[in-house]
């Protein structure tokens, strides 16, 4: 295997289409843990860490771009972008122990394709965009569009995601991220939720996105749990209805960690407490 | 394969090394620089036995490649401390009997200096949060928890 460091994100294109098996090292802790294993065995193994911007955070129109090489611990540090979107840096910050998250990238969370990634729920109840760079220049796209299924993503093999992009937010508006793991600590969700919402000035929903993880093949936007919020100023009707409609999105698998009943129950439950916080957040009385 | 030449520093010191492109950090420091402290427990960055600082950062050193760290500052438990003068971390540790066959002990120590570095009061449910990354199978951890508070309390100049 060779390792090579990426110059810039051109650099790093041209090194992905050179037709060798290659891989992209950010953090590392997922590619350098399957290599361990003999999952992935990359002929090419390219840091993309030195690239200008990829290691930054920065203010954007009222926004935060996050480059595809900031770690975890990176993103709890940094107050402002924890005080704008709270609920994807609490999500980062649940992968792993304290020394992953001293490595571990949201984007990386992305691209490993997990259906049960933390990151992933609250980035697309964020609206989160990503922007990929590849051999035909560079494009924006919502993280949703990039989903594809377990360890796969919509990429094509020589493109890249060089940075995520958190959008500005209006006035009253809060989000949030939880998931159910049977310890306290250091485990995979076996079911999740992110959930955004802007209110209006009388407390009420005006905008709501839900998301779940580990309950498909992907995590999934879920318009209907969003809908049922709408209009409410989170009551036990809004909140039940919210609850049935992740139920009904809900196809997960059976394994060891959580069956599909328990997931599919689990799911509504993760989804209305987020909501309960996110409205919170959002300056909502309940 | 031909070897990657790295110059970097390690507890202050500037080391140069070559190394295989797929050859971690921890067995750099181990196999090449003759720094055992840091332990191979599960090579996967699960158990935290081979915790060490990079640039500052608390990190599993069997998750970071030796080729990675050209031009940083680690920081490894051989760093903390002499025979002579140990740190209150390791003082602390022996004082509470909080360890028994010692695979964790040096991940443990890393790892609470880091924590101590930021957060020089932290509660026990930081502590206990913070470490959750480093597995300890002998203990049951109240005994490690207990010294590391009782650390902190002396690094702040309090009767512990």
């Amino acid at each position: 295997m060779r390792y090579v460091v990426a110059k810039d994100s051109r650099d790093a294109v041209a090194l992905l289409n050179t037709g060798e098996n290659a891989r992209l090292l950010a953090g590392g802790t997922d590619v350098l843990v399957q290599m361990k294993l003999g999952n992935k065995t990359p002929s090419l193994l390219i840091d993309i860490k030195s690239i200008n911007g990829f290691s930054d955070i920065f203010a954007e129109n009222g926004g935060f771009r996050i480059g595809a090489a900031v770690n975890g611990a990176e993103m709890g540090a940094h107050a402002a972008l924890k005080a704008m979107w709270p609920g994807v840096v609490e999500a980062v910050e649940l992968i792993g122990s304290t020394q992953v998250q001293g490595r571990a990238t949201m984007v990386g969370n992305l691209c490993n394709g997990s259906p049960a990634a933390d990151a992933v729920p609250a980035m697309l109840a964020a609206g989160a965009m990503a922007r990929v760079e590849g051999p035909s220049g560079t494009r924006d796209m919502l993280v949703a569009e990039l989903l594809k299924g377990p360890g796969q993503t919509k990429l094509g093999k020589a493109e890249l995601i060089s940075s995520i992009y958190l959008p500005a937010r209006p006035e009253h508006s809060g989000d949030a991220y939880l998931r159910f793991i049977p310890r306290t600590e250091m485990d995979i969700a076996v079911a999740s939720a992110g959930v955004n919402l802007v209110l209006d000035a009388s407390g009420t929903v005006a905008d709501a996105t839900v998301a779940l993880g580990a309950v498909a093949p992907t995590a999934v936007v879920v318009p209907d749990a969003a809908a049922a919020l709408l209009g409410s100023k989170l009551g036990a009707q809004a909140l039940e209805a919210c609850a049935a409609a992740c139920a009904a999105a809900c196809s997960p698998i059976d394994d060891r960690r959580g069956t599909v009943e328990f997931r599919t129950k689990i799911a509504g439950v993760m989804a209305t407490r987020a909501a309960n916080i996110a409205y919170t957040r959002a300056g909502g009385q309940l | 394969m031909s070897k990657i030449h790295v110059t970097t520093q390690v507890n202050g010191d500037a080391v140069e090394f070559l190394c295989e492109p797929d050859e971690t950090l921890l067995d750099v420091l181990r196999d090449r620089l003759n720094l055992t402290g840091a332990k191979e427990g599960c090579g996967t960055g699960d158990c935290g036995a081979c915790s060490v600082t990079l640039n500052g950062r608390l990190v599993a050193s069997c998750l970071v490649l030796g080729a990675e760290v050209a031009g940083s500052a680690i920081e490894t438990v051989e760093g903390v401390g002499t025979a002579d003068a140990l740190h209150p971390i390791q003082q602390h540790l022996l004082d509470h009997a909080a360890l028994q066959c010692g695979i964790c002990t040096p991940g443990i120590i890393v790892a609470a200096k880091a924590l101590l570095v930021q957060n020089p009061d932290p509660s026990e449910g930081e502590v206990r949060y913070w470490l959750a990354g480093n597995l300890c199978r002998c203990t049951g951890y109240d005994k490690i928890i207990r010294a590391v508070l009782s650390a902190a309390a002396e690094m702040r100049g309090e009767n512990a």
